[in-house]
C-alpha cells in the first residue's frame, strides 16, 4: 500500500502526462475541424472559439478520467477486504481551495473571452436584436430574411426591394441580415456562414456577416416552427459581385410581375390575420 | 405478511405474466398502428401524350370537406380518380414526367400573407392558366390556395371564388355546375425524391394567423408527393 | 380497521368517475357562448369545452379516489373514517394511501409506467429516423412523438427521484414516521397519473406540434391536443409546487432528536435544494399555461404580437421555470450519487460542507440563466454577457459536487457493485453533459450549437445519462430495502453495461451530428448524415432493449425468485437500513436520536458490519 502522498503524486503525473499528449492533438488535430469551418471570418473565430474552450476543457477533463481510472484500479476492495472500511477522511482544505481557484479561474477566463470574441466579432453572427450593441463599419448589404410557415424568403432593400425564393450573396462584403418572420417562431441557420439568428413576428432581428470566398452553404430552420419544420432547408450561393449583379438583374425581371404587390420594405410584416376569428 | 400479495403459485404467475406481456404487446401494436395511419396514398394513372410520358393529376378544392374527413369543417384538397372524388393528399407521380395538373376550386378568397408567393414559379411554359387564360401573377387577395412544392420548386396560387358569385358549392365533393375557378398547369417532377406540398394561403379559418388545424395536418392542406 | 361501506373509493371508483367528470365538462363547455368565440364554427375545436372538461375529470378522479372525504366529513362534524391509513393488503397501493412507504412504491410503478411510454416514442422517433426522408410516421404524429415523448420525460422525471425515493426515505432518513402533509404526499401522486393519461389523450385530439418547449405563437395555433399538453405540464406544476413544499416542510419541522441541518444524509439536502427549486419555479409554470390557455381560448394577446403581446414573454416565462427545471432533474441525481459513494467506497462523504454549498450554489445560480436559452433570439443582446457569465458559474457548484464524488473515492476500498456501477457512469456521463454545456453556454459556440442535436444530446446527457442512472442507482441500492426482496446482481450488471455502452454509443455521436448542422426536431436531414444516424438508432434501440433487462429482473426477482434481502444488503450506515426490509408500516419501534456523523464508515466502533449489529435497533450508535 502506497502513501497517499505518493498516489498524489501519481495521479499528478498521468495528469500531465495525459494532457501532453491530448492537447497537441486538440488544437492540431480536433480544433481545425471544429465547426462550423472557415467560411466567413465570424465561422473562423468561432471555429477558434471552440478550439479555446476544448483546451481549457482539456486539463479538467484528463485529470477527472485519469483519477477516475486510478481511483477504480488502486482503491478497489482487494479480496478479504470486503468487510474493511476505507480510511475516514472527511475532506482536505488545500485541495479544495486548488479546486476552488482552479475551476473559478478556466470560469471567469471563458467568460471574458466569450465577450471579447462576441464584440469583436459584432455579435459573433448570432441575431443581436434590432439594435446591436457593435455594428460593423464600412458598406454594408442589407438582406432581409423572412420566414413563413414553412419556407424563408429573401429581400434586397438596396435592389428596389425585390423578394426571392433563393439567397445569393456576393463574395467579399459585409452582409447585414434582417431576419423576421410573418407567423410562429423559426431560426434563421445558415451552418457554414456561421449565422443564426431567431425570425421573431415582428421583430427585426439582425445578425452580421462577412462573405470571404465562393462557396456554397446550407440553410435550415433550426427553432421548431410546425408540421414541415423538418422540410424548410435550402441551399444558397456565395457568388462573385458579377455574377450577383447578373443574377439579381435576372430575378428583378423574373419578379417584376409580383413587385406591386409586394408591400413596402419595412423590418418587419403585419399581415392579416392576426388572430382565431375570422 | 409480505408473502401475502402475492397469494399465486408460480404456473398462475406464469399466466398472469403471459397475459400482461401480451396486453402490453397489443397495446404497443395498436399505438404503432395509429401512429402511421394517414390519408390512402394515390397514384395518377399514366397518359400517353405528344411530349411523351406524362401524367394528369385533377384536383378539387373545396371549403369544408364535410363527410369525407374526420374534421367537418376543414378546408381540403381532393382528388379525382376514375371519375369520383376521394380524399388523399399522398400522391406517388413519376421521375422526369411532365404532370398536367387541373384544380377545381371551389373556395373563397382568404388572401397570401405574402404576396410574393402569388407569382408562379417552376412550371413548364412559366405560367398557368385561370379558366384557360394565361397567367403569372394573382393579387394576394385573390388567393384562395396555392399548390406549392418547395423540393421541387413549384409554386402556383389559386384564384379564388368570388363571395358574390352564384351557386356556391355547400358540400363536399363539389358538383362542377356549382361556382368554381379552374386552374391548369403542367410541370416536371424531376428526379426521385420524397416531397411535401402544401398550401401557403392562411386558409384555416378560426387559427391565428389562419395557420393550424387543415394548414398543419396532412390530408387536407398538406400532403406528401413521393417521386419514384 | 377500517369500517365496511357501501363504496369502497379506489382506483376503480377514480376512473369511472374521472370518465363521468369529463364527459359533464365537456358538455358543460359546450354550453360556454360568446360572439369572440365564433371559430367553434370554422374549426370544430372546442377549446373552452375540452379545458373544462380536463379539470372535471381529474376532480372527478380525485373524488373517486376518496380525496374529498376527510374534508366533507370534517365540514360536516363528522368524525373522519381513515380509509386511506389503512395499513394491510395490497388493496392500499390502488388508492388513496397516506403511508409514505405505500406512495413511493406507487410512485415507483406509476411513474415507471409513463416513462415507459415516453421511453417507447424514443424509439418511435430513433425508427422515423432510419431515413433521411419520410419513412413511418404520418407527419403531424412525427411531431406529436417527439412532443410527447419530450414533455412525458420532463413532467414524469421532474418527480422520478423525489417521488419515490425522497417520499419512501426522507421520512426514515430524518427519523419522521411521515410526511408533514400525507394527504397533499398522496395528491401529489394522483396529480401525475391524471396528468399522464391526460397527456396521452392528445393524440385523440390531433396531436400538438410544439415539443416540450411549448412556444408561442405555434402552441396558439395548434390543434386541440395542445389543450392536453397545458392541462398535463399545469397538473404536473401544481404536482411539483405541493411536492416541494411538502418535503420542505417535513425537513424543516420533523427533524428528529439530534439532527441538525449540518447532520443530514447529503440525499435530503439533494431533496431540500430540489424542492426549493420545486416550490419557486412551478408556480411560474403554472401562471405561463394558465396565460397560454387564455391564448387559446378567450382570444387574450399575451403572445401574440400583432395584438400587444410578445412571443418573447412565452420563451422567457418559459424559461424561468424551464431553466430551474432542468436543475429539478440534476440536482436529486447527485443526491443520490454522494449518497452511494460512501456506502460503496466504505467512506464518509467528502468534504460534506463543500458538496451542500455546491447544491444550494446551484439553486440560487439556476434563477439566473435563462436567457442563455434565448442567444440568438434577438432579445436583450447587450445581456448576452452576463447571462454567459451567469450560465459558466453554474460549473463552479457543479464541480464541488465533482471534487466531493472524487474526493469520497480517495483511499477508498470501493465495492463495484450495482448501485456503484450506475453511480460511477454518472460521474462520466454527467462529465461529458457539463463540458457539451460550456458550448452551449458561450455565445459564439452557441450560434452553431443553438437549437441544434448538439445541444439535444448535451441535455440527454445531463438528464439520462444523470438523472436516469442515478435513478436507477437508486432502484438498485434502495427497491430491497423497499420490497424485501433482492434484485438479481448478475442481470443488473448486464442491464449496466448494456446501457452504459449504449447511451454513450447513442448520445456521443448525436454530438457530434449536431456538430454537423442537424437541427432538432427534424424529420429530413442531410443525406451525409444518414450513416450517423442510423448508428445512433441502432444504438438507441440496444439503449430501449436495456430496459427489458431491467423489467425482467425485476419481475424475476421480485416475483419468481423472491430472495430476502436481510435489513442490510450493502452494509450502509444509513438508518433505513438499521430498520428490518421492508420496513414496517409504524417506521420506528420509537423515534431515533442522532449522532453527529451521518457517515461513521472507517470509525472504530463501526469496524464490522453486515449483519453483526442487531438489525432491530432504530437509532445510530451516538457517541
Amino acid at each position: 500500500m502506497w502513501s497517499s502522498r505518493s498516489h498524489g503524486w501519481r495521479i499528478a503525473a498521468l495528469t500531465t502526462i495525459g494532457t501532453a499528449i491530448v492537447l497537441p492533438l486538440v488544437v492540431f488535430v480536433l480544433g481545425p475541424n471544429m465547426p462550423p469551418g472557415k467560411g466567413t471570418p465570424v465561422a473562423t473565430s468561432q471555429v477558434t472559439d471552440n478550439t479555446v474552450l476544448l483546451v481549457v476543457m482539456t486539463p479538467f477533463t484528463v485529470f477527472i478520467l485519469v483519477y477516475l481510472g486510478y481511483a477504480l484500479t488502486a482503491f478497489r476492495a482487494k479480496p478479504g477486504e470486503e468487510g474493511l472500511d476505507g480510511a475516514p477522511l472527511r475532506g482536505h482544505f488545500r485541495s479544495q481551495v486548488a479546486w476552488l481557484v482552479s475551476t473559478t479561474a478556466a470560469v471567469l477566463f471563458l467568460a471574458i473571452f466569450g465577450t471579447a470574441e462576441l464584440l469583436a466579432d459584432n455579435g459573433a453572427g448570432g441575431g443581436a436584436g434590432p439594435n446591436p450593441v457593435t455594428k460593423p463599419g464600412g458598406s454594408v448589404l442589407p438582406v432581409q430574411v423572412i420566414g413563413q410557415q414553412w419556407q424563408f424568403t429573401y429581400r434586397y432593400p438596396t435592389f428596389g426591394g425585390v423578394e426571392t425564393a433563393t439567397l445569393v450573396l456576393p463574395v467579399g462584403r459585409k452582409i447585414a441580415f434582417h431576419v423576421t418572420s410573418l407567423d410562429a417562431i423559426h431560426s434563421f441557420w445558415a451552418y457554414e456562414l456561421g449565422v443564426k439568428a431567431d425570425a421573431n413576428p415582428g421583430v427585426d432581428n439582425i445578425a452580421y456577416v462577412e462573405t470571404k470566398k465562393i462557396s456554397t452553404f446550407h440553410v435550415r430552420c433550426a427553432e421548431l416552427c410546425g408540421l414541415w419544420h423538418g422540410y424548410m432547408s435550402d441551399t444558397g450561393h456565395v457568388v462573385s459581385g458579377a455574377d450577383f449583379a447578373s443574377w439579381i438583374a435576372a430575378r428583378k425581371r423574373q419578379f417584376a410581375p409580383v413587385m406591386k404587390y409586394l408591400p413596402k420594405y419595412a423590418p418587419s410584416y403585419n399581415p392579416d390575420p392576426t388572430f382565431r376569428a375570422g | 405478511m409480505r408473502g401475502a400479495i402475492y397469494p399465486a403459485g408460480v404456473p398462475k404467475k406464469v399466466a398472469i405474466l403471459a397475459t400482461g406481456v401480451a396486453l402490453v404487446g397489443v397495446l404497443i401494436g395498436l399505438y404503432v398502428t395509429l401512429l402511421a395511419t394517414g390519408p390512402a396514398p394515390y397514384t395518377p394513372p399514366a397518359a400517353q401524350a405528344a411530349g411523351g410520358r406524362s401524367v394528369n393529376l385533377t384536383l378539387q378544392t373545396v371549403a369544408a370537406v364535410g363527410k369525407l374527413a374526420p374534421n367537418e369543417n376543414w378546408v381540403s384538397y381532393l382528388v379525382r380518380e376514375h371519375g369520383t372524388w376521394h380524399r388523399s393528399t399522398v400522391w406517388t407521380l413519376p421521375a422526369n414526367t411532365l404532370v398536367h395538373v387541373t384544380i377545381y376550386n371551389f373556395d373563397g378568397k382568404s388572401g397570401l400573407r405574402n404576396p410574393f408567393l402569388g407569382q408562379a414559379r417552376g412550371l413548364v411554359g412559366g405560367a398557368f392558366a385561370i379558366n384557360g387564360k394565361p397567367t403569372s401573377v394573382i393579387a394576394p387577395d385573390d388567393a384562395s390556395h396555392t399548390f406549392a412544392i418547395p423540393g421541387l420548386g413549384v409554386i402556383v396560387p389559386i384564384m379564388g371564388v368570388a363571395d358574390d358569385a352564384p351557386h356556391q358549392c355547400d358540400d363536399a365533393p363539389c358538383p362542377m355546375e356549382t361556382a368554381h375557378e379552374t386552374i391548369t398547369f403542367t410541370f416536371r417532377t424531376g428526379k426521385a425524391g420524397h416531397y411535401r406540398w402544401q398550401c401557403f394561403v392562411p386558409c384555416a379559418a378560426g387559427f391565428v394567423y389562419g395557420f393550424g388545424g387543415p394548414m398543419q395536418t396532412v390530408g387536407y392542406m398538406d400532403g406528401y408527393v413521393d417521386v419514384v | 380497521m377500517s369500517r365496511r361501506r357501501l363504496v369502497e373509493f379506489n382506483l376503480l371508483t377514480g376512473v369511472v368517475l374521472g370518465i363521468v367528470g369529463f364527459y359533464v365538462g365537456w358538455w358543460l363547455g359546450h354550453l360556454v357562448k360568446a360572439p369572440s368565440l365564433d371559430y367553434f364554427d370554422d374549426t370544430g375545436q372546442n377549446d373552452i369545452a375540452l379545458f373544462v372538461a380536463y379539470f372535471t375529470g381529474v376532480v372527478g378522479f380525485l373524488v373517486g379516489l376518496g380525496f374529498a372525504n376527510y374534508p366533507v366529513q370534517r365540514m360536516l362534524g363528522k368524525p373522519p373514517s381513515l380509509r386511506e391509513k389503512e395499513t394491510e393488503g395490497i388493496g392500499r397501493y390502488f388508492g388513496l394511501c397516506t403511508d409514505h412507504k405505500v406512495v413511493g412504491i406507487q410512485y415507483l410503478i406509476g411513474i415507471g409506467a409513463f416513462i415507459f411510454i415516453g421511453g417507447l416514442n424514443a424509439m418511435l422517433i430513433r425508427f422515423e429516423l432510419l431515413r433521411p426522408t419520410h419513412l413511418a410516421w404520418n407527419g403531424n404524429n412525427y411531431l406529436t412523438l417527439v412532443g410527447l415523448h419530450g414533455t412525458m420525460m420532463m413532467g414524469m422525471m421532474t418527480s422520478g427521484i423525489l417521488g419515490p425515493f425522497a417520499n419512501y426515505f426522507v421520512p426514515l432518513m430524518i427519523g419522521a414516521r411521515r410526511m408533514a402533509f400525507p394527504r397533499i404526499e398522496a395528491l401529489t401522486f394522483w396529480l401525475l397519473m391524471a396528468a399522464g393519461t391526460i397527456l396521452m389523450t392528445a393524440l385523440a385530439f390531433g396531436g400538438f406540434p410544439t415539443g416540450w418547449t411549448g412556444y408561442a405563437p405555434l402552441s396558439v395555433q395548434a390543434n386541440m391536443g395542445m389543450d392536453a399538453y397545458i392541462a398535463f405540464f399545469a397538473l404536473v406544476g401544481l404536482s411539483m409546487t405541493l411536492l416541494g413544499l411538502n418535503m420542505l416542510a417535513t425537513v424543516i419541522t420533523m427533524r428528529a432528536p439530534g439532527l441538525s441541518w449540518s447532520r443530514l444524509p447529503i440525499f435530503v439536502w439533494g431533496t431540500v435544494s430540489t424542492s426549493v427549486l420545486m416550490l419557486l419555479a412551478a408556480p411560474v409554470l403554472i401562471s405561463t399555461l394558465f396565460m397560454l390557455a387564455l391564448d387559446r381560448t378567450a382570444q387574450t394577446g399575451f403572445f401574440n404580437d400583432q395584438a400587444g403581446g410578445s412571443p418573447y414573454l412565452y420563451e422567457n416565462l418559459f424559461w424561468i421555470f424551464g431553466h430551474p427545471e432542468v436543475y429539478i432533474l440534476a440536482l436529486p441525481g447527485m443526491g443520490i450519487v454522494l449518497e452511494l459513494l460512501p456506502v460503496f467506497a466504505r467512506k464518509p462523504l467528502w468534504g460534506y460542507r463543500l458538496a451542500v454549498t455546491g447544491l444550494l450554489g446551484i439553486t440560487l445560480l439556476s434563477f439566473l440563466v435563462w436567457q442563455h436559452h434565448l442567444f440568438v433570439s434577438g432579445i436583450n443582446a447587450d445581456l448576452r454577457p452576463f447571462y454567459m457569465l451567469s450560465t459558466e458559474l453554474i460549473s463552479l457548484p457543479t464541480g464541488f459536487i465533482f471534487v466531493c464524488a472524487l474526493g469520497t473515492l480517495w483511499a477508498g476500498r470501493i465495492r463495484l457493485t450495482v448501485p456503484m456501477l450506475f453511480a460511477l457512469a454518472w460521474l462520466f456521463n454527467f462529465l461529458v453533459g457539463g463540458l457539451s454545456g460550456v458550448f452551449l453556454s458561450d455565445v459564439p459556440s452557441d450560434v452553431t450549437t443553438h437549437g441544434s442535436f448538439f445541444s439535444m444530446a448535451h441535455f440527454h446527457y445531463t438528464i439520462m445519462g444523470g438523472l436516469v442512472f442515478a435513478f436507477f442507482g437508486a432502484v438498485y441500492y434502495w427497491l430491497p430495502k423497499m420490497t424485501g426482496f433482492e434484485l438479481d446482481e448478475r442481470l443488473g450488471k448486464v442491464h449496466f453495461w448494456v446501457m452504459f455502452v449504449a447511451f454513450n454509443s447513442t448520445f456521443g455521436p448525436l454530438l457530434v451530428i449536431g456538430f454537423l448542422g442537424m437541427p432538432r426536431r427534424v424529420v429530413t436531414y442531410a443525406g451525409y448524415l444518414q450513416g450517423a444516424n442510423v448508428w445512433v438508432s441502432v444504438s438507441a434501440f440496444v439503449l430501449g432493449a436495456s430496459m427489458l433487462v431491467f423489467v425482467a429482473n425485476l419481475i424475476w426477482s421480485q416475483v419468481f425468485a423472491r430472495v430476502p434481502a436481510g435489513a442490510n444488503p450493502w452494509g450502509s450506515k444509513s438508518i433505513e437500513f438499521q430498520l428490518p426490509s421492508p420496513v414496517p408500516v409504524h417506521d420506528f419501534d420509537r423515534i431515533p436520536t442522532f449522532g453527529p456523523d451521518p457517515y461513521p464508515y472507517g470509525g472504530i466502533e463501526d469496524a464490522g458490519f453486515d449483519g453483526t449489529r442487531p438489525a432491530v435497533s432504530p437509532a445510530r450508535p451516538t457517541p
